[in-house]
């Protein structure tokens, strides 16, 4: 798009010059437009004598001592802060994919709690995701809370509720469509699950939430094959997922690493 | 990543006092609404994403609070409408030079729609982006753009009004 020298400057040049907000090379080829315009010029100039003003406006407040109540508060913050970064940032994540299995997974009945000792283990996080993937997935009016028609709603509100923000994979490359999401409860928080669901009718669910802080740090992808649906699972972050589905295992690990791929 | 230290935070605070003092127009008011900008960061660190800026965080929680609670407060204390140009002209004395360009630039400030005053302070003091300001107000930018032309345009017909011969008394609020 060219526009010829005498072209009068936009609200928005003259904003972007003032603020400073361009390149060296827009800022030339405005100023030379500007030169040709003088009721531009002089707004620029009386902008900026504006901004130079509102600057200096109140500007012995940096220097004053801040009152302690404010440091206070900030000191709080600050601590809080800490806590959220120690549980949110764990050990650096596996370079590569590596599968797994014949983890010494013992026959506890599925549907029991498998947990020792009181910490949340992998295979319990996945266990769950199981549960949860067998009792939604048939269901036909409500296989989920909030549906795909309101992705935004359904990210925002669950992102808010695990206090994290969230983001749902796009799995339609593997010819999965998202249906929606519900919110769960879980052991150290609440839980999220998205719904998947294939053109055959086929149906998975990706399960994920947070661990309790004295849970496994990480894990690189895990396959589960018994209970009522096989799946991997992987912990990150302090963030346990869970892809789960009655699919073969390649499909699966085709569809995890799609996940994995996408999440922040 | 320098936001992540512990000093981070604690550096933001001037500058914060200084924004919500301008856009308040009171210190008490101003001190009230970052130290509840502080206390919401407490309570809502899970939500920032690690390694994102942490400025425009802040503003936005303060912009959250401004708009919620201050706003609320300030509109039932303050009485009758915003005033005409003409009004407001007459009270101005002289730019620069005038000790009280200060008090005037202030109240100045204040005649302006919040939406208004926000935009403008937030680009034209605190550096930020025009993409940042429509992020931190959750509006367009063609908004956010719209907004600041017709801040500065007031102000500056404001502030170029002809002063007035002699002195007026100041109006109190």
């Amino acid at each position: 798009m060219t526009r010829s020298d005498t072209e009068p400057l936009s609200d928005d040049d003259l904003h972007a010059l003032v603020d400073g907000q361009l390149s060296a090379v827009q800022r030339a080829t405005l100023q030379a437009r500007l030169a040709q315009d003088p009721k531009a010029t002089a707004t620029v100039a009386a902008w900026q004598h504006q901004r130079e003003q509102l600057r200096a406006l109140h500007a012995s407040v940096l220097h004053e001592p801040l009152p302690a109540a404010l440091v206070a508060a900030s000191q709080g913050a600050a601590r809080r802060r800490q806590q959220v970064a120690r549980w949110q940032r764990w050990g650096g994540l596996a370079a590569s994919v590596v599968l797994v299995f014949g983890l010494g997974w013992s026959s506890h009945g599925w549907w029991t709690s498998a947990q020792q000792g009181g910490a949340l283990t992998a295979q319990e996080f996945a266990r769950q995701a199981g549960v949860a993937h067998a009792v939604y997935v048939a269901e036909q009016r409500h296989p989920v809370e909030v549906a795909a028609a309101q992705q935004d709603h359904l990210v925002q509100w669950l992102s808010n509720r695990l206090g994290r923000p969230l983001r749902v994979p796009d799995l339609q490359a593997q010819g999965f469509a998202l249906v929606g999401g519900r919110l769960l409860p879980g052991d150290a928080g609440a839980r999220a699950q998205f719904m998947f669901e294939h053109g055959n009718g086929q149906r998975v669910t990706l399960y994920l939430g947070a661990l309790p802080p004295d849970a496994q740090s990480e894990t690189a992808f895990r396959y589960q094959a018994d209970g009522p649906a096989p799946g991997f699972y992987w912990i990150d972050h302090g963030f346990g997922y869970a892809l789960a589905g009655r699919l073969p295992r390649a499909q699966l690990l085709v569809l995890a690493e799609a996940v994995y791929r996408q999440l922040p | 990543m320098t936001d992540s230290t512990p000093d981070a935070l604690v550096a933001c605070i001037p500058g914060l006092r200084r924004y919500a003092r301008s856009l308040t127009g009171d210190a008490w008011s101003a001190d009230d609404l970052v130290q509840d900008t502080l206390e919401r960061a407490c309570s809502k660190w899970r939500l920032w994403l690690v390694g994102s800026a942490l400025r425009p965080w802040l503003f936005t929680l303060m912009h959250n609070l401004f708009v919620s609670q201050f706003r609320r407060a300030q509109r039932a204390s303050t009485a009758g409408p915003p005033l005409d140009i003409d009004d407001v002209a007459g009270d101005l004395a002289a730019p620069d030079g005038s000790p009280d360009w200060a008090i005037d630039l202030q109240r100045c400030l204040l005649q302006l729609p919040d939406d208004q005053r926000e935009v403008l302070l937030l680009v034209a003091v605190e550096d930020l982006s025009y993409a940042e300001v429509a992020r931190i107000t959750r509006t367009p930018i063609g908004t956010v753009m719209s907004r600041l032309s017709r801040a500065r345009a007031r102000l500056r017909e404001w502030v170029e009004a002809p002063a007035q011969a002699t002195p007026r008394l100041r109006r109190l609020k």
